[in-house]
């Protein structure tokens, strides 16, 4: 599919590459461990039956997390492009695949972003208490400003505002820095300074009191929620957001390994390092809130809650009883924003390699215009006094009808529509030392769909039965239905507009010669 | 905590963490083909 033909044209620039293993690794990780190791794992796992969820959390893990995870890295592998070019090698038909993977990163970015903005402020509040004796009333009120009802407005909040702009010219430094210089430098600094920071953090929780009240109701085991499908359900949806499969991320990421590199044993390390920071972190958090519980002289179940109430308002209540409270609430937003930046910072590479590659720019020229382009649409929709509303609504439905229904769409049309598993198999087989064979062709084929078309089910019936949050019609209707629908429409549009004369996808010798050297090596 | 929970925490962290050691050793005994990299840098640096 590339041609030849084009002898008097200068050779594009060679493909980046991560220069070790290790940081694809660490990139990697930091892409996976994300606020949803933080703030979402805990409450689901407390919800889903405590410690009897370790089982379908594994069985998940290893049945359709891992499985995807690999189906991902042998398409960016083996295809060496961003989304639209590696699935367009793939086959013409999937190019609108890739496409609709960036556009829901280009959601994505725009409002994770401004989570991380307020973690920045936060871990600052951390040191005044600014929220004195009402963390509620003070994040929806004066921090955020809320609105009554939800809106478009462009009433903009100078406390959000400014932290996001520093985040963004943060991030888009990053960014036009390259995955050597940039991307992986970052991960090599900020995974591990989040490690520490949250190690300090769980042992500290762990000596309040009342962290064994918190730790109990944690761990204590519901063994009949094993019956119960909705808790496996759970899980398997767990399971896709917390390993950032199915959108894009890892194809982009597992393009720039160099050609021998054992994938799957790699992946592996990545999977289960997720993993164990999840556990960490509902050690960490159940500790805390035991703590809270007891200061509250409540039981923990009447303070557990997830996402923005666990971060900015529990935790900030935490902050101002525990002793070195201070200390705590910068090792927790400390941990938000670094762990949030990993990731983003992967989210936005998707759209830039893809700009890349259908553009034919350079790193620099592509990454500034897609994260200027990302932080103006950020900036100027999300903090206002409507942005939480914005922000709640893309959430929910890019998550189901963005990275969900795409993950559906994807693992179909490559096992079912063009039935690409034994080529990709064999690529992972190649070099690394996990083997995927006919188990994982069956896992990625029918385990993995299953699961998505009943997850993609689920939330169309609840969504489709009351309005989202009882928010307006209008104000789902164009943010939550109307945008996941335009994402769908956009990457066909895309799909559409042709590759630049000096795109990788008309002229790549690099890949050429890399394809010549795969064939050679199976003929022997 | 109770005996519960502990023995379940005990087993969460063993697997998880226990996969996670197994998973790094595997890494460890197939180091990176560094034979086969070529000296490669990125143009644009």
């Amino acid at each position: 599919m590339t041609s030849q033909s084009s002898p008097g044209k200068a050779a594009p620039l060679k493909r980046e590459t991560f220069s070790s293993r290790r940081l694809f690794i660490l990139s990697a990780i930091g892409s996976a461990v994300g606020l949803g190791n933080i703030w979402r794992f805990p409450y689901i796992a407390y919800d889903n039956g405590g410690g009897a969820f370790l089982i379908p959390y594994l069985v998940a893990l290893l049945t359709a997390g891992i499985p995807l995870l690999f189906l991902d890295y042998a398409v960016g592998h083996k295809f060496r492009g961003s989304a639209p070019l590696a699935y367009r090698r793939l086959h013409r038909a999937a190019e609108p695949l890739g496409w609709w993977q960036v556009l829901v990163c280009f959601v994505i970015a725009a409002y994770y972003a401004v989570i991380i903005a307020w973690s920045l402020m936060y871990t600052i509040f951390s040191f005044t208490e600014a929220w004195g004796d009402d963390a509620e009333g003070y994040f929806f009120g004066t921090f955020l400003g809320v609105a009554e009802a939800p809106g478009l407005g462009f009433d903009f909040v100078p406390s959000v505002f400014f932290p996001l702009l520093v985040t963004w010219l943060a991030v888009i430094v990053i960014m036009a820095a390259g995955i050597r210089k940039g991307i992986s430098r970052a991960n090599s600094v900020l995974l591990p300074l989040l490690v520490v920071m949250f190690l300090l953090l769980v042992v500290q929780s762990l000596f309040l009191p009342g962290a064994a009240q918190g730790l109990n109701a944690f761990f204590t085991p519901d063994w009949s929620s094993l019956a119960d499908p909705s808790v496996w359900a759970a899980a398997y949806g767990h399971i896709f957001f917390s390993l950032s499969v199915g959108y894009g991320i890892m194809v982009t990421y597992s393009s720039y390994l160099k050609r021998r590199t054992d994938l799957t044993g790699s992946g592996m390390v990545v999977a289960f390092s997720n993993s164990g920071f999840e556990i960490l972190a509902g050690i960490g958090v159940f500790a805390a809130l035991g703590f809270m519980a007891q200061a509250a002289g409540t039981g923990v179940n009447e303070v557990v809650t997830q996402g923005i109430g666990l971060a900015f308002v529990a935790f900030p209540t935490i902050v101002s009883q525990a002793p070195f409270g201070a200390l705590m609430g910068v090792l927790f937003f400390g941990s938000l924003v670094f762990a949030g930046i990993t990731s983003l910072i992967s989210v936005l590479e998707v759209i830039v390699a893809a700009v890349q590659d259908k553009l034919g720019w350079g790193r620099v020229k592509a990454s500034l215009v897609v994260s200027i382009l990302v932080a103006v649409v950020s900036l100027g929709l999300f903090p206002t006094a409507t942005g939480l509303y914005l922000l709640d609504t893309s959430d929910a439905f890019v998550n189901s009808f963005g990275i969900t229904l795409g993950a559906l769409v994807t693992v179909v049309v490559l096992a079912w529509f063009l039935r690409k598993l034994p080529l990709l198999s064999a690529h992972l087989n190649r070099v690394s030392t996990v083997k995927m064979r006919g188990t994982w062709m069956v896992l990625v084929s029918v385990v993995v769909p299953l699961a998505l078309i009943y997850m993609v089910a689920n939330e169309f019936i609840s969504k489709i039965s009351t309005p989202y949050e009882g928010y307006p019609d209008w104000f789902v209707g164009v943010f939550g239905w109307g945008m996941a629908g335009g994402l769908v429409v956009l990457a066909l549009v895309l799909t559409f507009i042709p590759w630049s004369r000096t795109s990788k996808a008309n002229h790549d010798p690099e890949y050429d010669s890399l394809v010549e050297r795969e064939a050679k090596e199976t003929a022997l | 905590m109770t005996p519960v929970a502990i023995t379940m925490m005990i087993i969460a962290i063993l697997t998880v963490w226990g996969g996670l050691a197994l998973a790094l050793l595997n890494l460890k005994r197939h180091p990176e083909d560094e034979g086969a990299l070529p000296e490669e840098h990125a143009p644009e640096l």
